[in-house]
């Protein structure tokens, strides 16, 4: 199967009754992903677009085998939804939620530590787009049929900035594996580090398109387990070479406050990790094009 | 969001941090009352601004007398403060906090952050304070040291007895350097700070342990749980259009470019200015409008980018998913009807209801220039701008 999802992966959606959550789900169930059910807390027994609520994510699990979670839970209450998914067993969790406190996520991030490795819930986002295997199955908020199906993992902070680069290598005729989107937040679940990984290993990728920007230690940390442990070609774009220092650019985890966390510095960095960087964000789909005709 | 040194102390002092007596001042005359209230024979006068290097500035006066206490404060008040972070407009200087003088014996770097890499709070401490942590880490890094606290079980006390005997302080202080750590870390705790900075931490030829300055960070998303935070708030340290947007549900940065840029998502943002930056201009901000954004919020956006009298072109840049592009041009439009200008508006639209987006601008008989990609939006843009700047003021539609 491609990375964390595919057709058969049976999905629950967090918060199901709310607004958005509804129009997405419909969406989601119309792309094929496999939405078995949902959960709003004193809604059990409601059916949204067909499939039932729960009231707790382990009565969900019990009754429908789900393995993922879709969280679209206000932030106050986000966390809790997160580390309700941990303990149920649900095994791949994305969080769509902005503006979950960073402490919350701390502390979500040591729960989550409570579990074995071999059962420890992947999460990733908050503050994402979410994740999409296209043909197959996607968990989030993106538009589907920009992605084309294809041999190109992406993984990004920015969603919008993913929609760019899955259009862009559309228009040269190159599909995606898997597309990814770990959040703009500054605690987060998965980071490019854990997510490369997953694609080093998936048969069904190829080349990585990572996209990065200003602000933490991830993209760094991403280059030196490029250097010392990849054998798939990365292009990389880093996003805010025009950023000021020391002010957030919209995403909370997007701010220069050390060394090493400016774009130019990154730029350097992925570099020297033999990483191909596409310097302009509209030469991402052409750059990865060059590398695939090789 | 950031609040006075006068307020961290407060706020520190109820966690058990000790901190000099001092008191608020609106006006010179105040500010020599609240010395005379106090008593001593030496004060300083601090200026209160959002921002940090304020003694090299002249934000800071140590003053011996009511004079001069009068002469410093009437110095500051009223005026911006211009240091190495507040860019060169300066921060204006609203409220004085007076302070009585300290006997100093030594001075410590004391700071707690939200540390990326490992995810915790992390403690950042150095024997070498009154110099900014950037400086000690460039030229005493062997004086730093750190410790991270686990989130589930807080900051135990061998922690911070090892912090405080690998700082130097005294074994018969080692107590109150310990309260002075567990004061930091609950208040950085309890209210959702991403940041607190004792810069410096004294120990006084008395053997006190005082915090003589305080800087402290809240987390904006967790602001909705700290009503009593949420209050500090001072609009007077903000830039007033991004307060303004803040207050709309749009993320703004002012920039000094004069390409204006309306973009949904932090990422394509960034990526935009960028892309105009590399085709010859200059981005005049950073604005993120966000998911779902009504026509109305549009126009907000789009007044906004035009209240700041150097946007000489406007670029919209809208790949939308959880977005409509039909929403966007008709915001686009309508701000355009209300109120027409005469400088260059750029439109790039791709994703959700693009085709209808597109059917409206066209429609809408407005001088819109058009693009297809990023590229061919900031190209535009560029050009647009430039050819307005060479003379001809009259926009022509591209496309």
């Amino acid at each position: 199967m491609s990375i964390l999802i595919d057709e058969k992966t049976k999905v629950i959606v967090q918060g199901i009754t709310g607004r958005m959550a509804r129009f997405h789900t419909k969406e989601m169930i119309e792309y094929g992903t496999n939405v078995v059910g949902g959960v709003t807390p004193g809604k059990s027994g409601e059916i949204v677009e067909g499939v039932p609520v729960f009231n707790t994510v382990k009565e969900a699990v019990e009754a429908t085998g789900a393995e993922a979670s879709l969280v679209f839970v206000p932030p106050p209450f986000a966390a809790d939804s997160i580390m309700e998914a941990a303990d149920a067993g649900i095994k791949y969790c994305v969080s769509i939620t902005d503006g979950i406190p960073a402490q919350d996520m701390m502390r979500v991030k040591r729960y989550m530590k409570r579990y074995r490795k071999e059962n420890r819930m992947v999460l990733t986002g908050p503050n994402c787009a979410g994740t999409i295997s296209p043909g197959k199955s996607f968990l989030g908020i993106m538009p589907p049929h920009i992605y084309k199906k294809g041999t190109v993992g992406i993984v990004g902070r920015s969603g919008t900035l993913g929609y760019e680069a899955a259009s862009q290598l559309a228009t040269l005729n190159i599909g995606i594996s898997t597309s990814v989107g770990i959040g703009g937040d500054p605690i987060n679940g998965s980071s490019f580090r854990d997510i490369l990984e997953l694609f080093e290993n998936d048969p069904e990728t190829e080349v990585i398109a990572l996209i990065g920007e200003i602000g933490g230690p991830q993209e760094a940390e991403a280059a030196e387990y490029i250097r010392d442990h990849m054998s798939k070609p990365v292009v990389a774009y880093v996003a805010g070479l025009t950023a000021p220092k020391g002010r957030t650019m919209g995403h909370a985890g997007a701010i220069i406050s050390a060394f090493g966390e400016s774009a130019s510095e990154k730029v350097e960095i992925l570099s020297a990790a033999g990483v191909t960087v596409a310097e302009h964000p509209s030469i991402i789909g052409e750059t990865i094009a060059s590398l695939m005709r090789g | 969001m950031d609040i006075h040194e006068y307020q961290a102390k407060e706020i520190l002092s109820e966690f058990g941090v000790s901190i000099p007596e001092g008191g608020l001042a609106y006006s010179p005359e105040q500010a020599a009352y609240r010395a005379r209230e106090m008593g001593g024979d030496k004060w300083i006068v601090k200026a209160q601004v959002h921002a940090g290097g304020r003694g090299k500035a002249g934000g800071v006066k140590l003053c011996m007398n009511d004079t001069e206490i009068i002469e410093a404060a009437s110095s500051m008040l009223g005026r911006k403060l211009v240091t190495h972070q507040t860019g060169p407009e300066g921060k204006g200087i609203y409220r004085l906090y007076v302070e009585a003088g300290v006997p100093i014996d030594r001075e410590i770097y004391l700071g707690f952050v939200l540390d990326r890499t490992t995810q915790r709070i992390m403690i950042v401490a150095s024997s070498q304070g009154g110099m900014e942590i950037e400086e000690i880490s460039a030229n005493e890094p062997e004086s730093i040291v750190r410790a991270s606290i686990d989130p589930a079980v807080g900051l135990v006390e061998f922690q911070a007895r090892e912090i405080a005997f690998k700082l130097g302080i005294e074994p018969s202080l080692t107590q109150h350097m310990v309260r002075t750590l567990m004061g930091c870390f609950h208040a950085f705790r309890d209210l959702d700070a991403t940041m607190v900075e004792i810069n410096p931490l004294v120990v006084t030829k008395d053997n006190q342990i005082m915090a003589l300055d305080a800087k402290m960070t809240f987390d904006d998303n967790a602001l909705f749980r700290h009503p009593r935070i949420s209050e500090l708030r001072d609009k007077s340290q903000e830039d007033p259009r991004e307060s303004n947007a803040a207050d709309r549900g749009l993320s703004y940065v002012g920039l000094d470019g004069n390409i204006g840029c309306i973009v949904n998502g932090a990422g394509l943002a960034m990526a935009t200015m960028d892309t105009i930056k590399l085709s010859g201009g200059e981005p005049a901000n950073f604005l993120d409008i966000g998911g779902g954004a009504t026509p109305e919020r549009v126009g907000k956006a789009f007044r906004l980018v035009r209240s700041d009298p150097k946007v000489e072109a406007i670029l919209v840049n809208i790949f939308a998913g959880i977005n409509r592009c039909d929403w966007v041009a008709e915001g686009v439009v309508q701000a355009l009807k209300d109120d027409p200008i005469d400088i260059p508006v750029i439109v790039r639209l791709s994703g959700t209801n693009v085709k209808e987006g597109q059917k409206i601008l066209a429609k809408s008989g407005l001088p819109i220039i058009r693009a297809a990609t990023l590229k061919e939006a900031a190209d535009r843009s560029v050009y647009a701008w430039k050819s307005d700047q060479s003379g001809s003021k009259k926009l022509k539609a591209i496309s």
